[in-house]
């Protein structure tokens, strides 16, 4: 009998495994099939569609101003940038002049949506990778910018404070004091972060050279956002297509060239910091004036095409009516960055271990509603 | 480049395409669909135009026809255009592929593969993306219809 397995008759077959669609570390209800060769990974397969709405679909019954709602159910961690995409492509298809306070107010909060979106992201990819400290960190920071928009806005998460031709109401008198105290004290926590994970030397390990992500690849997978300038692609809409007050700020895109999930977490760190600059640059100047344009009950659009792309917490969202001139879009799209950003998955996890692959996807960002809408 | 540079070196490699900026903010071209591929990977080749992002794809029923709409930007230029394609053959609507010029449209087919049933030549894992395998229709087409699951006016 012939004892060497690799010159015997046995049979070797692919080995499949399910990661989710319950598991930690997808973050929601995304199922990923995986073939392993032992620990390494031969494919990943993603399988969504298990919070799959067909918001596309009821956008086409819905009045312009009912679909502004539906849109920050898509990423729920950035609902106010969502809104705001949607008013802006009305606006523009309206040409609404839009008063300058009301630019400025959807800057700060849009700014501010992305600093308790990056510290959530903080808080549960450390815990991704086995440190379970972070994630306390990360909510106690983010709980104060959520106080500040239930002060605001009425509501925590899915905010709803846009509307097409400006804001829901005005800001809170509190507004502008607890946003100038939550900056104080964030820049003071934020160094804490650098203190507490990214110097780390077993964290270190578990991120650099892991997932690496070329700047070629990057732009043919349409990574947006923190992936795509992780991998030195200058991607920012906010500075390619300013939209609001962008165009009255000055900061930097952070640029890392490493294309690993060090360098993407290093550009979200460095964002907060931007993020932060941009909402100093703001705050102490909210000119004065309407907080709303009139519209007509009945929004209807002219007969026509319209995109508007806008950079949420994850990358670039864009927006395109396809309008027949009635009340309803006659087709909307959502082009949403988590859904670009998981298709880049399996290319760059396949050759890596499982726990690479955690580290990885946590890397990415991904939120499950905004990939299946 | 400008709008009219772009149509004037575009319409010198494909004679009949037809080029409109109106009702929309872009330049449109619309593409039989036999030169579709042919007009994409010319696109993103090209130095001069180089449209290697493609940042949308988008099915849509126009009811009497299935199309699609390509909007492709130049990382290096900043220009922007969109692509057209339509077909009249609802049955069964088919392009080429375009996954092998730019790799995130295997995803987005698959979408709208998934939505609207219109198939794409050389495609290389062409099936449903969010729905089910035994899924009846395709839910965004404008005669699709489910009295179960819709809510209808």
């Amino acid at each position: 009998m012939d004892t060497n397995i690799a010159n015997s008759n046995l049979k070797s077959e692919d080995y499949f495994i399910n990661m989710g669609p319950q598991h930690p570390a997808t973050h929601g209800v995304l199922r990923l099939l995986l073939t392993i060769d032992g620990e390494i990974i031969k494919k990943v397969e993603p399988d969504l569609g298990y919070i799959h709405r067909s918001i596309e679909k009821m956008c086409e019954r819905d009045s312009y101003q009912q679909i502004v709602h539906l849109t920050d159910r898509m990423d729920y961690l950035s609902s106010h940038i969502n809104n705001e995409a949607v008013c802006l492509t009305v606006e523009n298809a309206l040409q609404l002049e839009i008063p300058d306070r009301v630019k400025v107010i959807r800057t700060i909060i849009g700014e501010l949506t992305r600093i308790a979106s990056h510290t959530l992201w903080w808080g549960v990819m450390g815990m991704d990778v086995g440190a379970l400290t972070t994630y306390f960190y990360g909510f106690r920071d983010r709980e104060m910018i959520n106080d500040i928009f239930e002060e605001t806005c009425g509501a925590r998460l899915t905010m709803n404070y846009n509307i097409p031709g400006g804001l829901m109401f005005d800001i809170h008198p509190n507004f502008v004091k607890r946003t100038k105290e939550f900056i104080a004290h964030f820049k003071t926590k934020l160094p804490e972060y650098d203190t507490l994970l990214t110097g780390n030397v077993i964290f270190q390990k578990r991120m650099k050279g892991v997932g690496i992500l070329t700047k070629e690849d990057a732009i043919s997978f349409g990574a947006s956002g923190p992936v795509g300038r992780g991998s030195g692609y200058s991607c920012d809409v906010r500075k390619h297509h300013p939209y609001s007050a962008l165009d009255k700020v000055t900061f930097n895109e952070a640029l890392k060239t490493d294309g690993d999930s060090f360098a993407r977490y290093q550009v979200r760190i460095e964002e907060m910091w931007e993020s932060m600059s941009i909402i100093e640059q703001l705050i102490d100047n909210i000119p004065e004036g309407d907080v709303q344009v009139a519209t007509n009950a009945v929004i209807k659009l002219p007969k026509g095409e319209f995109y508007q792309k806008v950079e949420t917490a994850r990358g670039e969202l864009g927006v395109y009516i396809n309008s027949t001139g009635t009340k309803n879009p006659y087709r909307l799209k959502f082009r949403s960055p988590g859904f670009s950003n998981l298709s880049l998955l399996n290319h760059i996890a396949v050759g890596g271990k499982i726990g690479d692959l955690v580290a990885s996807m946590a890397t990415l960002d991904l939120v499950i509603p905004d990939i299946d809408r | 480049m400008t709008n009219e540079a772009l149509q004037n070196l575009i319409s010198s490699w494909i004679p009949e395409l037809e080029f409109t900026e109106e009702g929309s903010q872009f330049l449109n071209i619309s593409v039989k669909p036999d030169q579709l591929h042919q007009l994409l990977s010319k696109l993103k080749s090209n130095t001069e135009t180089s449209f290697d992002y493609l940042f949308c794809l988008t099915g849509i029923d126009y009811e009497k026809a299935m199309g699609i709409v390509y909007h492709l930007e130049s990382t290096t230029h900043r220009h922007i255009i969109v692509v057209k394609v339509q077909t009249e053959d609802r049955e069964n609507p088919t392009f080429d592929s375009v996954c092998d010029i730019w790799r995130t449209a295997e995803f987005h087919e698959r979408e709208v593969f998934d939505f609207f049933g219109i198939k794409f030549n050389n495609h290389p894992n062409l099936k449903r993306l969010f729905l089910t395998e035994d899924w009846d229709g395709f839910p965004l087409r404008k005669d699709y219809v489910d009295e179960i699951n819709m809510v209808i006016k």
